[in-house]
């Protein structure tokens, strides 16, 4: 924000950048043949719910639009900081289709003026030891972080630092660390 | 494509400019008002030494403002892991902001009040007492804390310290004159021959009460626009203005039925504030820091407004473009 801005109050919105979002199928493919990582078929996305008519409708379009095919329904939860989870599911194997499905319901929004409502879009992954992976899209900054919770409130920082060097050349890593925030019990993980 | 519900409010970014204007003119008023009066005397010099010897203290508030206002309200920094759900909110907040994480510091005190300060976006501190905590929700304390993050990143402490200065030079120069008048009295008959016969000291006292009295009304409306800012941007940011209005009509009530004795030592943290703590009903349209509740509910409801339209399509409302 420029001191211009700040002068006169004007806040202006962060702008939601989704494009490197198409970049996770390749880091997939990165992410399974150097680690045991391997997709879960499900994603989801974050946003915050407006209040108002406006935003009850377009979010009933998304759902209709999403649910219109052959593959499960898309699933909507709120946690506890009042932000809506909408869960996508799709075969493990097409992440394309998923990542595609994330991409629907982040321009819908953006289409409708709700861009700035966007927190950030998940995607599962694990291993066979069972153990948990996401990789988190930050809108707002057009980068990605690992997030792998173990157990309640504690994550895996060894895990998400090696995930973090290994994508380094498939996805913008986010070079801020203060900046990977915990998403704990997030639909998708 | 990508478009935004965020519109701005013209009127209010024209009046607070002008406000801003104000307050240069102001105090470019006082410095060659001073120079005038004080022509060639050593008097002028001392004024300008203790002019800026105001914007010093003044500047150095500013720079330490985040550890001054912490300490003043006894306010404790606290960890993630201390307040896990204070930060789980902050977090996100800042995250959907796009903006750094300011430090977080939990007051014990049970005054409900929220406050932000420091020096720049980079350097701030987020204090919330436990008493704001006790009584809001966390849907309500989301709507509180996104108005602090405003007054963060609009940058409020540095430019209400820039708005003070003025007043604050003024203040101390008045002290200057009136030591002046008692101390430089008989120095000034000396080379009185070539002045009008008034002392330089009682024009600068003169001009020093007037910018003082002139710039602590102007800082207050500033401080009122800045507050109606904070509201609507942190509206905008968590798309729930109903959950700031009910957390506003809650604190707002809840400060108006404490006593008065508590909030006497909080006195000179009011101007950042979530709401005052200040209940006093004299001049209280002009000189207050905050606007008043119905206003700030009446711009809220507009913001609901604004965000519950159609963007395009849907019934007709005159004005809406694509």
């Amino acid at each position: 924000m420029g001191i211009w801005d700040a002068l006169t109050g004007r806040t202006k919105q962060a702008r939601a950048n989704l494009d490197a979002l198409f970049s996770l199928p390749a880091a997939a493919v990165t992410l399974q043949t150097a680690s045991a990582f391997s997709p879960t078929g499900a994603g989801s996305v974050c946003y915050r719910a407006a209040e108002g008519a406006a935003f009850e409708q377009t979010q009933q379009d998304l759902v209709t639009l999403l649910d219109n095919d052959d593959d499960p329904d898309v699933e909507r939860s709120t946690d506890s900081f009042g932000f809506t989870w909408l869960l996508a599911r799709q075969a493990p194997d097409d992440l394309a289709a998923l990542v595609t499905d994330l991409h629907t319901v982040n321009t819908s929004l953006e289409a409708q003026g709700f861009g700035a409502a966007l927190l950030c879009s998940l995607v599962g992954f694990t291993d066979p030891a069972g153990r948990r992976l996401g990789l988190v899209y930050l809108y707002k900054q057009g980068t990605f972080y690992p997030f792998a919770p173990q157990g309640p409130q504690r994550r895996d920082n060894l895990l998400e630092i090696q995930v973090r060097d290994l994508l380094a050349d498939d996805l913008p890593i986010e070079k801020d660390l203060s900046r990977w925030m915990p998403l704990w019990g997030a639909p998708g993980l | 494509m990508a478009r935004t519900r965020f519109i701005n409010d013209r009127g209010l970014t024209a009046r607070m400019t002008l406000v801003m204007f104000l307050l240069g003119a102001l105090f470019v008023a006082l410095v060659v008002g001073l120079a005038y009066a004080g022509g060639a005397a050593f008097g002028g010099g001392v004024a300008v030494v203790i002019g800026v010897a105001g914007i010093g203290v003044a500047w150095w508030q500013w720079y330490n403002s985040d550890s001054l206002a912490l300490k003043a309200m006894r306010a404790r920094e606290v960890s993630p892991q201390e307040a896990p759900e204070l930060h789980g909110v902050i977090d996100r907040l800042c995250t959907l902001a796009d903006m750094p994480k300011p430090r977080v510091a939990i007051a014990y005190t049970d005054m409900p009040n929220a406050f932000a300060t420091g020096r720049s976006p980079n350097h701030s501190a987020l204090c919330v007492t436990t008493g704001i905590l006790d009584r809001l929700t966390a849907e309500e304390m989301e709507g509180v804390l996104a108005h602090e993050l405003s007054h963060v990143a609009h940058r409020d402490v540095l430019v209400m310290t820039l708005a003070a200065s003025a007043g604050i030079a003024a203040g101390m120069l008045t002290r200057g004159a009136q030591y002046g008048m008692m101390f430089g009295g008989g120095g000034r008959r000396d080379n009185n021959d070539n002045n009008n016969g008034i002392p330089f000291w009682l024009i600068a006292l003169v001009i020093s009460l007037v910018v003082y009295a002139v710039s602590f009304f102007l800082t207050r409306l500033l401080s009122r626009y800045r507050e109606l800012c904070a509201d609507r941007s942190g509206a905008f940011l968590t798309q729930k203005p109903s959950a700031l209005a009910s957390a506003l009509t809650k604190i707002s009530g809840e400060i108006a039925s404490i006593p008065s004795k508590d909030l006497r030592e909080t006195q000179a943290m009011n101007a950042f504030f979530i709401a005052p703590a200040v209940s006093g009903m004299t001049l209280r349209t002009l000189t207050s820091t905050h606007p008043s509740l119905e206003q700030r509910l009446e711009q809220l409801a507009k913001v609901s407004a604004e965000l519950g339209k159609p963007m395009d399509g849907g019934f007709p409302a005159p004005g809406l473009g694509l």
